[in-house]
């Protein structure tokens, strides 16, 4: 009966044990062959640990593996490979100044007599690339092509090596909506050629439209597995978050007063491509309203808020914060005048990651008399105190409290910490540039309830956002971004993520009325 | 009652100052059997004496005032390290890589030479000058860095060179006319060498014992403060541990690395001051290597585990073989064995990490172990 096991990988009753959690607690996953089962938690819910238990970097205190119905032994990662079970991680691992071709074969290369042999090597790949509808130049080399071809090139990596089990870590989060449409068609094509998928997410909507089963842990325990076509997503948050969460943020109708960012013809320069990122950009954010610019990754958003934030300088055009002109004020003055930047990239920008969670919550404010003395001398105690309110006050959760590293606190905690720091400034312009990229339903929830009570409070923010559910459900006017420009304007109450979509692919443009 | 053992065990050995001490005493020792390796087989016969020797340093003197005095000949010199790996110590906690000590220290050594001896300065301006000159070489590295992105080890290394030969030429004028040496500074600027307080009674009547050596150790102490206490040291590390994040704090990132350089050249420059206007030494015009001083620095800092403090005992660890080294018997062994010993522990220093990263593993399985007994009872 072993022989005939309807499941490709079984994990039975895994549990995995560090000093002070169990990050796997009696948890079992069962992969059934050509079927896509998705793997749902929040972050610190323990997906990773269990997959590194998978992959044989960690050993597991109790519990077995089975594959085709025989248990297996994995110690390390060549263990795994040799059982034909491959993984796309959530951070590429590609070698940038290679070509597609080259990554692919990386490590498993046919030589004859000392030669490479890549022309066997390139038949193999454009027949898997025909098959399964995996478009690459495989003479592209990585740094230059698309984050969607990138991800291909990882798949193709997987099926060049004969994996049968293939297992997606949180494949979505770095995808524009239309690759995350091609990435499930993608999917859905190797499950139907009878390779098993183990896909890891939280992002609900995905796995409703591409997963067979569902397997949930939340906090390390395993709490069940259910089928998609017997579920909806608010069923599965529950069971994700343990109570109900509010998918779609709820907020009051307000009118918008005045004028409290207003920006004006404004153009910023891109480093990487030497043209101009930003194009003659015009628009306003009022007291009491979130404005949301929407648009796919790359046109521009970045850049619009670099121009705000002062990270990059605008070569023409004038910005007013308040009533007054920022345009060529620096980033300190520009935050210590009322202006707050959630920044994209939290590793780089957002925090220091080698400093204690307590330096990082002063680090817009450390230089205020509050927290250091005549001499220079930082008040420590004022600081440590001041990171104990904030901590409280926002939840924000981490191994030692305020003298945690930042970079050992999970990236929802992170995220909150830099929430908090911004927001506790008052800031009458809130910038926030995709706040809840990569977080947990629970947390973005918190996340969207912080934003919508700046706005309740009568204060002004500008959020940057690539996911139309968050565009679509918490702003009060959308600004359409393509190629540098605004292309449209709108009322969350009066458009379709469809004709958002138009927008958004460049497909139509209408003057923007600031 | 053996839990509570390893408990405290652990918690003392878990604290990063102690890894950090045990670190380096693991290199000290490795670095020393290597050295003795090395001994054995260029001499096997005397090798067991010559590494004594070379420990021993100023203790191979019989009487308690001859080692008094030549401790004071270590410790002169140890100044002028400290201050170099103080220099390397602290741009590295901007993320800066400051191997341009070595000619920051040249350039100190001209400036102050050329001020006691050619325009017989008070010793107090003389380190003034020291300290600008180094100082000025670490803001042309800094500049660079910040403005045209040029890598502060490319630009540091050629103005080792330019700064060598600049200092040559400079002092030219104020050489001895029979040998390449510069002319004493006791014998025709008294008032430049620097005041002993009374210090050079301590240590035998060595005259060159001067306020250079406490100075330098409270030097070490005050950048302690600054790094750990201060607006500016949070500015300084965070600016080197994220340099992005620094700016998008506000904090002039470009501003705070041509500081950091200025005050790291200055801190070099003030080093070979903290030497040549002892008069233990003269400068040679004809040399034509940069002086060694800078490039031990960085293995004294490293060996010092990167903190002010721990770098104190690290100089004078090195300046302490090195100077053992110089009473080996020259017909058998290299007096350079004590460089050679002191390079070993340089890039055994690059284990510290492995060190930390296993006594931590130690650490985490001792605990779980621990648990899991506990768990039975």
């Amino acid at each position: 009966m072993a022989e005939n096991s309807q499941y490709a990988i079984e994990m039975l009753n895994i549990t995995k044990r560090f000093p002070g959690i169990i990050a796997n607690d009696n948890v079992t996953v069962q992969l059934k062959k050509g079927e896509i089962h998705a793997l749902l938690g929040e972050n610190g819910a323990g997906k990773s640990t269990l997959m590194s238990v998978l992959f044989g970097l960690y050993q597991a205190e109790e519990g077995v593996i089975k594959k085709d119905g025989k248990v297996v032994t994995i110690n390390n990662p060549n263990d795994a490979n040799d059982l034909g079970i491959g993984m796309v991680h959530q951070h590429f691992k590609l070698v940038q100044c290679f070509t597609v071709l080259d990554n692919i074969i990386l490590g498993v290369e046919t030589v004859k007599n000392g030669f490479l042999q890549k022309d066997e090597a390139r038949k193999k790949v454009m027949a898997l690339s025909d098959k399964y509808g995996l478009k690459v130049d495989p003479d592209a080399k990585i740094e230059d092509i698309t984050v969607g071809m990138q991800q291909r090139t990882e798949i193709l990596k997987m099926l060049y090596r004969d994996n049968e089990i293939l297992i997606f870590d949180e494949p979505t989060a770095v995808l524009t909506p239309a690759e995350i449409d091609e990435l499930m068609e993608i999917m859905k094509n190797l499950a139907k050629e009878g390779k098993s998928i183990l896909f890891i997410s939280h992002k609900l909507a995905e796995i409703m439209a591409v997963a067979d089963r569902c397997t949930v842990l939340r906090r390390g325990k395993y709490i069940g597995t259910v089928d998609i076509k017997d579920t909806n997503q608010d069923e599965l948050s529950r069971m994700m978050v343990g109570r109900d969460v509010q998918l779609v943020a709820t907020k009051e109708d307000k009118t918008p007063g005045d004028v409290i960012l207003h920006v004006e013809n404004m153009t910023v320069p891109s480093k990487l491509h030497h043209n101009n990122a930003v194009k003659n950009v015009s628009f306003d954010v009022r007291e009491g309203e979130i404005v949301c610019i929407a648009g796919i990754d790359g046109n521009g958003q970045t850049e619009l808020v670099y121009g705000l934030s002062g990270l990059e300088s605008c070569t023409s055009g004038k910005i007013t914060l308040c009533g007054k002109d920022i345009t060529h004020a620096s980033i300190r003055e520009r935050n210590t005048s009322g202006l707050s930047h959630i920044p994209e990239d939290r590793h780089k920008h957002g925090l220091v990651m080698d400093y204690s969670l307590a330096y990082n919550l002063v680090l817009q404010r450390y230089f205020e008399p509050e927290f250091s003395g005549k001499l220079g001398f930082l008040k420590k105690k004022e600081i440590f105190d001041y990171a104990d309110k904030l901590i409280e006050q926002y939840d924000i959760r981490s191994g030692q409290g305020a003298p945690t590293i930042a970079r050992s606190m999970s990236g929802g905690n992170q995220q909150k910490a830099i929430i908090a720091r911004e927001i506790d400034k008052n800031p009458d312009l809130l910038i926030a540039v995709q706040p809840t990229r990569g977080l947990d339903v629970g947390a973005i929830e918190y996340i969207h309830k912080q934003l919508i009570a700046r706005r309740d409070e009568g204060h002004a923010v500008l959020l940057v956002s690539l996911e139309l559910e968050e565009v679509m459900s918490i702003s009060d006017r959308i600004l359409v971004m393509y190629e540098g420009e605004i292309v449209g304007e709108f009322d969350p109450g009066k458009t379709t993520p469809e004709e958002l979509g138009l927008y958004m692919a460049g497909a139509k443009r209408k003057e923007a009325s600031a | 009652m053996a839990s509570n053992k390893t408990k405290a065990k652990e918690s003392f050995l878990s604290k990063p100052a102690v890894q950090s001490i045990l670190a380096a005493l693991l290199c000290i020792v490795l670095g020393l059997l290597l050295g003795y390796i090395a001994l054995l087989i260029i001499e096997p016969k005397g090798a067991t004496e010559a590494i004594i020797t070379i420990l021993k340093n100023y203790f191979t003197y019989p009487t308690k005032a001859a080692a008094m005095k030549y401790l004071g000949n270590t410790l002169v010199k140890a100044a002028p390290l400290l201050m170099c790996a103080l220099s390397i110590q602290f741009c590295y906690q901007a993320g800066l890589f400051n191997i341009g000590a070595a000619g920051q220290y040249v350039a100190g050594a001209g400036a102050a030479l050329f001020c006691a001896l050619k325009l017989g300065l008070p010793w107090i301006i003389c380190l003034l000058a020291a300290f600008v000159a180094g100082g000025l070489f670490g803001i042309i590295v800094g500049f660079l860095k910040s403005y045209l992105n040029v890598n502060e080890v490319i630009s540091g290394i050629m103005l080792n060179w330019i700064g060598l030969y600049s200092v040559n030429m400079l002092l030219s004028g104020v050489k001895e006319t029979a040998s390449p040496y510069t002319v004493s500074v006791a014998s025709v600027n008294p008032s430049a060498i620097l005041p002993s307080l009374g210090m050079e009674k301590l240590f035998s009547n060595n005259k060159y014992v001067t306020i250079a050596i406490p100075l330098a150790i409270l030097i070490a102490i005050l950048l302690k403060v600054v790094l750990s206490k201060t607006v500016f040291g949070y500015e300084i590390k965070a600016t080197g541990m994220a340099k992005d994040a620094a700016r998008y704090s506000g904090m002039k990132e470009k501003r705070n690395v041509i500081i950091t350089l200025f005050i790291g050249g200055a801190l070099a420059g003030l080093g070979a001051a903290f030497l040549f206007l002892t008069g233990y030494e003269q400068w040679s015009v004809t040399q034509s290597s940069v002086p060694s001083m800078g490039f031990n620095g960085i293995a004294a800092s490293f060996l010092g585990g990167l903190d002010p403090i721990g770098t104190i005992f690290a100089s004078y660890f090195i300046q302490h073989i090195t100077s053992g080294g110089s009473y080996l018997d020259k017909n058998i062994y290299p007096s350079q064995i004590s460089d050679f010993i002191s390079a070993i522990i340089i890039y055994l220093c690059g284990f510290v990490l492995f060190f930390k990263l296993y006594l931590n593993g130690y650490l985490r399985k001792l605990k779980e172990k621990e648990k899991e007994e506990g768990g039975k009872k």
